[in-house]
Parts: C-alpha cells; sequence; structure tokens
C-alpha cells in the first residue's frame, strides 16, 4: 500500500485552526525555517482512511491469539482505556499545586501500595517508563547503596543468568558494571555450583528473572538469596514473569532485594505496537533512601510529592512517570483484589494445558510443570525435516494466530517460548494446539507449504538482510531509492524475535 | 484440563516452588470491583484533581495544552494497532511497521535529520540516550548542557551520568540565552554539547552560533528542540547539529500528567549505528512487494546483549503514532500556522501583562510559546491570588533558579483565546 506521503495532494490539510484577531508575530529572520517540513499533505477522511487500512495489515491480541512468550499479552479490559480518558487524569497538567492533584496522587499513592503488598517489599517508585529502565534504575540503586556503605569501588559485577532477557547484560553495561553470567544446570535452575565459584566480594548483585525464562520456578531459590546475601550482595528481581506468582510467591519472600514490575505486561497495558510500558521499582527498607525523586507520600489524609530526599539517585525520568499507564494498572489490579492469585492461578493452568498438548509433537528441553509459559524446540523438525522455529512462526500466522517467541531463550536451540496468560479460552488453547500439531505433521509430509509460509498475510515473508544492508529509514520523496520488484529471496535471521 | 496435565489440582502446578517462599495468606488487597464501582471510584478520584477544563491555565515547561484533534483518538481507538506489541514478525505487523516508518518520516522532515528512532520514553531520556551515542562516537566522557536547557531533562542526564562514566558541566544563561563564546570554552574536550531551543524560559537561543561552538570543539550538537516550532523555527539539521532530540508530547499527545509521552531521537546518518531503539526499514518480500521490518537489529540488547547501544525495549509507539497523525492533520501550512499562532499570542500576553505594569524577566529576548515574568511578589502568592480568579498563571521558576523567586514562566498555547489571556493579565495584575 501506498505511504502517506505518496497520498499527498500540495495544499491539502486535515483540519483549520482558530484565528484570532491579535497581530502576527514573526521569529526573527536569522532563526527563521528555510524550507518547510514535508508534511503529508490530505484531508481528514484521507487520513483516516490511510490509518484504518494500516490497521486492517496489523495483528493485535483484539485480533487474535497473541501468545507471544515473556510479553504476557492479555487482553486488555476496554474500562481502561475509557478511565485514563477522565477529564481530571487526561488534562492534569503535573506542575499543577498539590490541592489540585490530590487525586492523582491518591491514585499513584494506591498503586504504590498494592504493588508493595504483591512484591513483598517496602516502598515503591513508579517513576521508570519500561521494565528495562526500571532494571538500569535498581541497579543505579545499588551503585548508590554501595556508595553509601563505603564499597563502591570494591563491587564492580553483577551476575546474570545465561537465560536472561537481553535488557538485563545490557543494563549492566549502561550502569557501569561489569558482567558474568552463571549457567543453567540440567533441570533448567541457576547452577548453583557454577554461582559459587562466580560469587565473592567484588559482586554487587544478582539480576535473576523467576520464573526463568524457561518458565520454570528455580528449585534453590532460597539458597542462591544465601549466597549473595551472605557476602553483602544484593538481588534484584526481574518483574517480566511475575504473571505466574501474584498471590503465590512474592519476590520480597523469596530473598529479592529490588523488584521491577511491568505493568505491561503483568497488570495489563494495550501494548501500542511497542509501548507505552511502566516499570515501577519495588525495594527493601534499606534501599528507599536512594529512590528517585520526588517520592509520592501521604501524610495523614493528604497527600504530597516529597523532593527532599538527599540520598536519592535522582530522576530517571520526567516528572513522576507515565500516569496514564498507571491509571489502567491500577484499576485493573482493583477489579481483582486478592483474587490476583486466581489471574496467576489461571495463567499457569492455561501454559500447562497447552504444554499437555503439545509435548508429544515438539521436543520438549526441560520436562517439568511449567509456570505462565514454556519452550518448547524444533530442533527435531530442524534435524529431520529442515524445518526451523522460523518456518513454524510463519505457517502459524496462516492458521491465524500470533506466533510465539522465537529463538529466546538462547539456551534452547530452536526455542518456541508460548506464554498463553489468563485471558484465554479453552477452546483458543485447543485451536492453537491443533495449529500446532498441523504443523508438526505438515513438516514431514509437505515441508515447502512450512518454507514459503505465510501464505495469507498482506505480505510474503519479508527480507531482513536487504532491509539492513540498504538501510532505508525514511521516505526520500523524489529521491526515495527503487529497491525493484524482483521477487527477493528472503532472508530472515534466526534470531531472537519476541520477548 | 488438570486431567490433561496429570495432575488433581491447580495447588499440585506450583509444586516445585519450595515451601520456604509460598505465600501463606491471602493477599491484603481492597476487594475486587465491578466494572461499574471501577469507573465511579476512578471518577471520584479523578475528581479530586483540578484540571485544565476547570482551572484557566498557563502552565507549560514541557507539557503544553495543545488542541488535540478527535482524528488522533480515532486511530489509537483501533484495536489492531493499540493491541498489538512490538513488530518482531513483520508479517502480522506492516501496519505498525509503515506507521513507524512514516514517523521516522516526520521526524526527519521537522528536524531536518537522516534517520529517526522509533520513539524513547520521553523528552529527559533521549537526552541520556543521546549522551551514551555522543561517548561512544567521540571517545570522550564530558558532557556539555546549558543552564537555560530544562531542569528535567538534565536532571536526568545527572543521574544517568554515573553509570555511563559521564562528567556533566553546566553553562550558566545570560540574560536569558547562552552565551556562544562561553559554550565553545566550555565544550573543549566534550563529547555532545546539549542547549533547548526555544529554552526553558521559552527564550529563542541563537542556536545556529551554539552548535557552531561545540563543532568547533568537535563536539556533537544536540538541539533539544519542541516540534511545534519547527514550522517556523529552522530545523537543527539545517545549522550543524549532529543530532536532534525533544519531548513529543507538544504533538498529539495530551497532558496526562505528564505521561506516557513519547521522547523523539534522530541524528545524522552517520550515526545510525550508534542509535537506541527500534528503527524500521524499507524492504522487498518474496513476491517483491514493498514490506517494511525492523532493522539495524545488531544495535539492540536483545541480540547485542552487553553490547548493545542501548537496553530500550518496550517504547512509545503508540503515543509516537498519536503525534503521526496530529502532524499529518495539520500538514505543513498547519503546523507554521500554529506556531504563528502560538507565537502571537505569546506576544499578545507579554503586551498585556507589560501593559498592566508587570516586568518582563528577559525583555530583550525573543520568545515562542512561553515567556518569564515578574509578579512583584513571589511567585506562589501570585499563583494562590491568581487561582482565587480560576487562572493558574504559569510555573514559578525559583523551584529551578535561583533570584528568581518572584518569576513565573507563562505558556501560551493555541487554546488559550485573547480573552482567556485578558482574564490571566486581569488575575497578575490584581
Amino acid at each position: 500500500m501506498k505511504l502517506i506521503f505518496e497520498k499527498s495532494q500540495p495544499g491539502r490539510r486535515g483540519g483549520e485552526l482558530p484565528r484570532y484577531d491579535v497581530p502576527l508575530a514573526k521569529v526573527p529572520a536569522e532563526l527563521q525555517r528555510q524550507v518547510p517540513p514535508r508534511l503529508p499533505e490530505l484531508a481528514e477522511p484521507e487520513i483516516v482512511r490511510h490509518f484504518t487500512e494500516l490497521s486492517t495489515r496489523n495483528f493485535g491480541i483484539d485480533t487474535g491469539f497473541y501468545p507471544l512468550g515473556s510479553c504476557t499479552m492479555k487482553y486488555n479490559p476496554r474500562v481502561n482505556e475509557r478511565l485514563a480518558m477522565l477529564p481530571g487524569f487526561r488534562d492534569l497538567h503535573p506542575c499543577q499545586d498539590e490541592d489540585a492533584i490530590q487525586g492523582a496522587l491518591e491514585l499513584m499513592w494506591r498503586l504504590q501500595e498494592e504493588l508493595i503488598e504483591v512484591s513483598g517489599l517496602d516502598a515503591c517508585s513508579l517513576q521508570p517508563a519500561a521494565g528495562s529502565q526500571g532494571e538500569l534504575t535498581g541497579l543505579m540503586l545499588m551503585r548508590a547503596y554501595f556508595a553509601d556503605r563505603g564499597e563502591a569501588d570494591q563491587r564492580d559485577t553483577i551476575i546474570t543468568a545465561d537465560t536472561a532477557h537481553g535488557t538485563n547484560p545490557a543494563s549492566v553495561t549502561m550502569a557501569g558494571y561489569k558482567l558474568a553470567k552463571v549457567e543453567t544446570d540440567a533441570r533448567g535452575n541457576v547452577d548453583v555450583a557454577n554461582l559459587r565459584e562466580l560469587v565473592n566480594e567484588r559482586t554487587a548483585g544478582l539480576m535473576l528473572t523467576n520464573p526463568s525464562t524457561l518458565g520454570l520456578f528455580d528449585e534453590h531459590i532460597e539458597e542462591i538469596a544465601q549466597i549473595f546475601h551472605e557476602v553483602g550482595a544484593l538481588l534484584y528481581y526481574d518483574g517480566a514473569n511475575l504473571n505466574a506468582v501474584c498471590g503465590i510467591s512474592r519476590p520480597g519472600d523469596m530473598g529479592f532485594d529490588i523488584v521491577h514490575i511491568n505493568l505491561h505486561k503483568t497488570f495489563s497495558q494495550p501494548h501500542g505496537g511497542g509501548g507505552p510500558g511502566g516499570g515501577p521499582i519495588v525495594v527493601r527498607d534499606n534501599l528507599e533512601p536512594f529512590l528517585p525523586v520526588p517520592a509520592v507520600v501521604k501524610d495523614g489524609e493528604r497527600f504530597r510529592l516529597d523532593h527532599d530526599r538527599p540520598k536519592s539517585i535522582g530522576k530517571v525520568r520526567g516528572f513522576t512517570g507515565p500516569f496514564g499507564v498507571f491509571v489502567r494498572s491500577y484499576a485493573y489490579m482493583r477489579s481483582y483484589g486478592p483474587r490476583l492469585r486466581e489471574m496467576s492461578e489461571t495463567a499457569v493452568l492455561n501454559a500447562n494445558y497447552l504444554l499437555a498438548l503439545l509435548r508429544e509433537a515438539y521436543d520438549l528441553p526441560y520436562d517439568r510443570l511449567a509456570m505462565h509459559e514454556f519452550v518448547l524446540s524444533a530442533r527435531s523438525l530442524k534435524r529431520e525435516h529442515g524445518i526451523s522455529a522460523l518456518d513454524v512462526a510463519k505457517r502459524l500466522m496462516d492458521y491465524g494466530f500470533h506466533p510465539p517467541t522465537i529463538y529466546f531463550p538462547l539456551v534452547v536451540p530452536e526455542a518456541l517460548m508460548i506464554e498463553p496468560t489468563e485471558t484465554e479460552a479453552k477452546e483458543t488453547l485447543d485451536e492453537f494446539a491443533d495449529a500446532m500439531l498441523a504443523i508438526a505433521r505438515e513438516a514431514k509430509e509437505n515441508p515447502e507449504v512450512l518454507r514459503d509460509a505465510p501464505h495469507g498475510r498482506p505480505v510474503r515473508r519479508l527480507d531482513e538482510v536487504l532491509a539492513a544492508k540498504r538501510a532505508i529509514v525514511k521516505y526520500g520523496f523524489e529521491e526515495h531509492p527503487d529497491l525493484g520488484n524482483e521477487p527477493a529471496t528472503p532472508r530472515q535471521l534466526e534470531a531472537q524475535k519476541g520477548a | 484440563m488438570l486431567a490433561a496435565i496429570g495432575v488433581s489440582s491447580v495447588e499440585e502446578l506450583f509444586r516445585d516452588i519450595p515451601a520456604g517462599v509460598r505465600f501463606g495468606r491471602e493477599l491484603d488487597l481492597e476487594p475486587p470491583l465491578s466494572e461499574q464501582e471501577l469507573t465511579r471510584h476512578l471518577g471520584e478520584l479523578a475528581a479530586r484533581n483540578v484540571d485544565t477544563s476547570k482551572e484557566l491555565s498557563f502552565l507549560g515547561a514541557g507539557i503544553y495544552d495543545h488542541y488535540v484533534p478527535a482524528v488522533v483518538d480515532t486511530v489509537l481507538q483501533r484495536g489492531e494497532l493499540l493491541t498489538a506489541y512490538t513488530p518482531y514478525q513483520p508479517e502480522m505487523s506492516q501496519g505498525v511497521l509503515q506507521a513507524i516508518f512514516e514517523y521516522q518520516t516526520v521526524i526527519c522532515e521537522l528536524t531536518g535529520m537522516d534517520v529517526s528512532n522509533a520513539s524513547g520514553y520521553d523528552g529527559t531520556t533521549v537526552a541520556a540516550d543521546a549522551c551514551y551515542m555522543a561517548k561512544h562516537a567521540t571517545g570522550r566522557t564530558k558532557v556539555v548542557v546549558t543552564e537555560a536547557t530544562s531542569p528535567q531533562v538534565r536532571q536526568v542526564v545527572k543521574t544517568y551520568a554515573p553509570g555511563f562514566g559521564l562528567e556533566i558541566v553546566e553553562v550558566p544563561h545570560r540574560g536569558g540565552i547562552t552565551d556562544p563564546d562561553e559554550l565553545r570554552r566550555a565544550a573543549t574536550d566534550a563529547a555532545c554539547v546539549i542547549f533547548q531551543q526555544p529554552n526553558f524560559f521559552g527564550c529563542l537561543e541563537p542556536a545556529p552560533d551554539l552548535a557552531a561552538a561545540a563543532n568547533d570543539a568537535e563536539a556533537i550538537a544536540i538541539a533539544h528542540v519542541d516540534p511545534i516550532s519547527l514550522g517556523v523555527l529552522e530545523a537543527p539539521g539545517a545549522y550543524g547539529c549532529g543530532l536532534a532530540i525533544g519531548e513529543g508530547q507538544s504533538a498529539g499527545n495530551y497532558q496526562s500528567f505528564a505521561g506516557p509521552h513519547y521522547g523523539f531521537l534522530a541524528a545524522r546518518s552517520e550515526f545510525i549505528r550508534r542509535m537506541p531503539g527500534r528503527i524500521v526499514g524499507e524492504t522487498l518480500d518474496a513476491a517483491g512487494e514493498r514490506g517494511y521490518v525492523l532493522t539495524l537489529q545488531t544495535r539492540e540488547q536483545h541480540i547485542r546483549r552487553e553490547k548493545a547501544t542501548s537496553n530500550i525495549t518496550t517504547n512509545q509507539t503508540l503515543l509516537a503514532l498519536a503525534g503521526l497523525v496530529h502532524l499529518s492533520w495539520l500538514g505543513p501550512q498547519g503546523l507554521r500556522e500554529l506556531g504563528e499562532t502560538c507565537m502571537s499570542l505569546a506576544e499578545y500576553a507579554k503586551s498585556g501583562l507589560m501593559a498592566a505594569g508587570l516586568e518582563l524577566v528577559f525583555p530583550e529576548r525573543a520568545t515562542f510559546k512561553e515567556f518569564a515574568v515578574h509578579t512583584g511578589r513571589s511567585a506562589r502568592d501570585a499563583t494562590r491570588a491568581a487561582r482565587e480568579r480560576g487562572v493558574h498563571p504559569g510555573y514559578a521558576l525559583g523551584r529551578d533558579y535561583e533570584g528568581l523567586d518572584d518569576a513565573l514562566l507563562v505558556a501560551v498555547t493555541e487554546r488559550r483565546t485573547p480573552a482567556d489571556i485578558d482574564r490571566l493579565v486581569a488575575a497578575l495584575a490584581s
């Protein structure tokens, strides 16, 4: 389909602005724009049709099942969208006086309290804008904590698991720490013997997802926490998989000192084609003084922003964080209350049910009960029929499903990481399982149909290698480069897609 | 379902969790609410706020009350776009991918740059991202930021600096703008120089001279810009900047108590492989048809891990889409008119306040949609008095700048009419 710029007609516009009877002001000549930006020029009906057509070429949770592992693609209750658009929230400026923002501060304070209870820790900051920023904030807290204890130079290393999300090692580097990687044992737990070799007085902390990205709860978590606390190091909980354990096991009780919570995963945000998200962090009381400013606090019946935190790391985002995200997640949590436990139970039930239906047709690298997600492997399909996890993913599209996360975690070859969430009905899981089983049969009987998939999407398989080589990252108008229209050999990297 | 799994109870599904870390009680949370009860509860919380529909607001300081056309809401409600995630699987995601490609094009057109990412968290974090890029591009560890850059931006850059191994140097303003010679001296051995145009006081910096000062020191010139100003103000790419960054909120996003919004980050092509975050590129499919994919992913955390250019994963695509729709609705003509309207209304407000006997803080300076005014008393008292008349007159500059305790930063958008401005003048003159 055409780009919006290719539909543009000179002089056309979407709408008019008010005209006020005031003298026209002009920018000083030396600062004036010389060449106008080539923004699209379309009437409003054409704009609506353009974006409606784009939407028909996209697949969301509203379209169908979206088991993208580790992304917790649950249904987003529509009431939350309506609530975030209440004028008292939508049209509120962050620099209003405190008496004018009492409702907003109360909502934030209440959300903090709920996250504290779910985490089993003591204090919360809602400021980080996403999980990865929560991670980085957590590492900044570690740095500040150890500096305060005079151990900043001594503790220079963070340990992550080889199953970790890529954000963990990336955050470690951005926080100025060295990275050490601990291996996974044969049951899919952290290899405790390997861990003991790595942990010493130079260790600042551990970053761990539990349940792990394999969808397995670490059976040695108490021992792991003890190993770190014995040397005075801290434990960071990557909350990406919190949807498995709300009301069942709390990170604070497992021994973690800092947690980030992906509001857009566990507590339902519409994901928006990539965001927005929210990455609040919750910490043990010894880390509270270092949390970002301002803190949202309650004084008697009033709520206020506390900027007077001399040990604070500072600010990691503007003002007090992505408020509209807080409205949606607070509403989501309040709709469950203590029944958040049932939310997690259903997520785990759905995952194990789907695993039971699929385990004979695909390789299962770690044969244990799953938590909220599980990881299969297409290794045998690859070896016996030359069909990769990528081919399976593409063929699922023809059956009307979004593919799972593939090629992650890295410790599983040809990984298919499947997370159904609690908002899917049994019938949907059955239909998805039927499709996966049919694809496994097709791999034997008709592998070409998989290699050429998808067949029923608006585009055929796309060439990622060509895209990276040519790096056409904006429309070039009259000088737009021509890629030709010869059928491409679609080269897609057999590399992580998802999580 | 339990039978298929081979367990007898839901409880048994959790048998791998050691007994010592199982949660032994019910979560101490308030009881569940039905949708109707939820609507009532959050409605009550919202009603405790004084939003800009209840009080005539001249607050800005980085978040602005611009008009959001209905078409933005309409597009954002499309479930196929709203409820998708990062377009890892391009055949399922051509809608979002093409929208991001169009957004990148619009940001490049506005800023005069060659490449834009798919969005950052907000206008503060993209500044930190830009510093990280500059450090690795130059091998230098000093960052120069003008004092007339948003305090929020400066605070976030300072928070990130220790982890990045950066030293932050601030250059004071001189009468509301930055002195290029002073900036040039500070820029020696710097990785980059960040300035804001229009700056935090609303004043127009001698931006080409500031960029030249940075370039003279071989530091990367980084302009932090307001997208709504770029129909009338020159594009950073046209005056020598290496990067252009900014808060996108004023294009397409509601104030929403400061989020979620989007930050934009655009650069000259030489920096393309140091860019943080998602980038969409054009390609062909197996039938030779044009299509779009996430590209240059070897920069990113999920491929490159500890060697990535950033840890960003979830970004602000939906808010960036809102920006694309708003800017498409305006078009080049509308964007220029919007800039002129804001600027003209701000001039009208300045004239009215001066006629009423108030003094501007920086009377010599040209401004865009925001300006600083002395209230003749503490800004707090002036605000209290004005709010009794239903007007929030602006942002108290004394929060961030010494010696400006009596000054307010007044923001005027196209949503304020001349009659509204007359009310502001009356409220501050009283």
